[in-house]
């Protein structure tokens, strides 16, 4: 589904990618780990259009993503939520639901301000799909709420919400339970197994939290200053004696 | 499974809340009863008020429209104009000259400076949609600067800084109105029509689209919204309802000439949006009072330095409301429902 080929990246004299290579298959859930400053959210950015590759090529079902603009990767099934939240604060969160079904709807300016019945048509059909996201994630108490001002682990859901309004078939999470506490980061794990079954989707997660990492991810990629140091099984990356010393080595 | 999902929805919709049951309104909501009272009291008014009052509000609602458009561009887009004196000035031109040199009925007046103004503001809009914050000021500032004396070179089309003298639209006799409560009644028009359009736009996808890129730009382009199309979109969109306004402008006032649209009018109806609250609904309305009304009192109170009065006012207003005065007006508002539905 997704072949990442000899990426590289430099950030002026910093190499945040280093020839980095990867697959990752239909309806595989892959953990992406590293310490700190690795590479990995600079991974998911040139995934995500956001940074150019210096070298490298992405291909994504077939197509070379590199030659696409940004705006037009949503509408291919590629979503992903952020490390620090990207969400739209002075919006509800049933619009930012709603802004991530952007990519399936057509409304133009004309058809809008004449609230012509297309436009009606089109908003009912996509109220009814947020509604339902927004019911699957737990969210429909607070779905007229303002972003702003909603705890920590409510935003994280309405990040995976947002993405999941867009119809992914590969979805990037970069650090979702970064800042939970442990319940919360076990119901976050048993929603995200579930969703994934429910919605046939293809994940890449990045995350520290090794427990998270091991009971959903079906393989993992350790990054280490911009190089791929191991890839396999949970079980057998975590003993591997170079992941282990990257994260020794590199206070987190 | 897409089965399972429609058969669950059909038995939750019922548990789901009460459905408002005119849905086509809802655009109007929250508190939507508030714009039907606004609505019923602006049409008593002018049967209530001598000419000049009523000349005065006509204004109002002139101002309202040009806020409208700001609002959409700056309020709820997140970019910014100092230049929206420009396309007032460009459609209320663009009505005068018709009326001038072609003797056009005047209700044509209105979709061809809205055409006008649209097109240049799409033609601005695409550089527009690169810049950013103050170099985007200082560019739209730019385009104010430039138009006073564009006007006056252009001596033979807009009789130069003499300006052009039109006859005001007459009321057909079978109203009965007069001629200030027609005018006001054409301003109301198009000043209804406006807010429904803009009421549409921001209740559908587009609305959403440029609010996503007002707070956040980077998550909305990942959301697959396309930055610089909604930019420039929005710009023109700002620019026809500016350029709408103008053209009622020279309706009312049946005159333009350069003076009446320098830099400080560009200046003026940014206060006034601000001042009035950014994106909110009643923001262009309040705003239109404030650009109708306060730079005449700072004159009122102090003949020497007008600005020093209008800029204070502007901080206190600030001051007091930071978030504009519909912020203000809509805590009064929620106070009173709360009050009312507690007897
Ligand atoms: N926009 C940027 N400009 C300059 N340097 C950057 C930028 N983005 C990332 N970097 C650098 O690239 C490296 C990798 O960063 P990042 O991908 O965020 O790491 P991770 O997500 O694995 O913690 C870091 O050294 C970081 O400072
Ligand atoms: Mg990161």
């Amino acid at each position: 589904m997704l072949e990442v080929r000899d990426l590289t990246v430099r950030f002026g004299g910093i190499t945040a990618l280093d020839g980095v290579g990867c697959t990752v298959e239909q309806g595989e859930m892959v953990g992406l780990i590293g310490p700190n400053g690795a590479g990995k959210t600079t991974l998911f950015n040139c995934l995500t259009r956001r940074y150019d590759a210096d070298s490298g090529s992405i291909r994504y079902q077939g197509r070379d993503l590199l030659a696409l603009p940004p705006h037009a990767i949503a509408g291919l099934g590629i979503a992903r939520t952020f490390q620090n939240l990207g969400l739209f604060s002075r919006m509800s969160v049933r619009d930012n639901v709603l802004v991530g079904a952007h990519p399936h709807s057509r409304t133009g300016f004309l058809s809008a301000a004449l609230w012509l019945p297309v436009l009606r048509g089109e908003e009912a059909r996509l109220r009814r799909e947020a509604d339902r996201v927004l019911e699957r994630l737990d969210l429909a108490d607070v779905a007229d709420h303002p972003a702003a001002g909603l705890p920590f682990g409510t935003l994280k859901r309405v990040e995976l919400a947002r993405a999941l309004a867009s119809r992914p078939r590969l979805l990037l999470l970069d650090e979702p339970v970064n800042g939970l506490n442990q319940a919360e980061v076990a119901e976050f794990a048993t929603t995200l197994r579930e969703i994934r079954e429910e919605w046939d989707l293809t994940v890449i997660v990045v995350e520290h939290h090794m427990g998270f990492v091991m009971g959903t991810c079906d393989r993992v990629v350790c990054l280490d200053f911009g190089r791929k140091i191991a890839e396999g099984p949970p079980e057998e990356v975590q003993r591997d004696p170079a992941v282990i010393e990257a994260y020794l080595g590199t206070p987190a | 499974m897409s089965e399972a999902i429609e058969t669950r929805e059909k038995s939750t919709a019922p548990a789901s809340g009460p459905r408002p049951a005119r849905s086509w309104l809802r655009f109007l909501e929250p508190r939507g009863h508030w714009v039907w009272i606004a609505l019923a009291i602006a049409l008593i008014l002018p049967f209530q008020l001598v000419p000049f009052r009523v000349f005065q509000l006509t204004m109002v609602l002139v101002y309202a429209v040009a806020l409208l458009g700001l609002n959409l561009l700056v309020g709820h887009g997140g970019q910014i104009s100092l230049g929206h004196g420009a396309f007032f000035a460009v459609g209320a031109y663009t009505a005068a000259i018709m009326m001038d040199r072609w003797d056009t009925p005047y209700p044509w007046t209105l979709p061809v400076a809205a055409a006008v103004t649209f097109v240049l503001g799409l033609a601005l809009g695409v550089p527009a949609a690169r810049l950013h914050g103050l170099y985007l000021a200082l560019v739209t500032l730019a385009i104010a600067i430039f138009l006073v004396p564009l006007l006056k070179r252009f001596e033979d089309v807009t009789g130069g800084s003499m300006g052009l003298t039109l006859s005001k639209p007459q009321p057909p006799s079978w109203t009965g109105l007069a001629e200030d409560q027609w005018l006001y009644f054409l301003a109301l028009a198009v000043a209804v029509a406006a807010f429904a359009l803009v009421a549409g736009l921001l209740r559908s996808r587009v609305g959403r689209a440029l609010h996503a890129l007002r707070d956040n730009e980077i998550a909305a382009e990942v959301m697959g919204v396309r930055l610089a199309f909604y930019k420039t979109l929005a710009f023109a969109w700002s620019a026809l309802l500016a350029g709408a306004a103008g053209c009622v402008y020279t309706w009312v006032i049946g005159f333009v000439s350069p003076d009446s649209f320098t830099v400080n009018l560009s200046i003026t109806l940014l206060a006034g949006i601000v001042v009035g609250g950014l994106g909110s609904q009643a923001g262009p309305v309040l705003g239109g009072l404030f650009v109708m009304f306060v730079p005449s009192f700072a004159q009122d109170i102090n003949q020497g330095a007008p600005g020093v009065i209008f800029g204070l006012l502007i901080i206190v207003v600030m001051y007091v409301a930071p978030t504009g005065l519909a912020g203000l007006a809509g805590r009064a508002v929620r106070s009173f429902d709360r009050t009312l539905r507690k007897e």
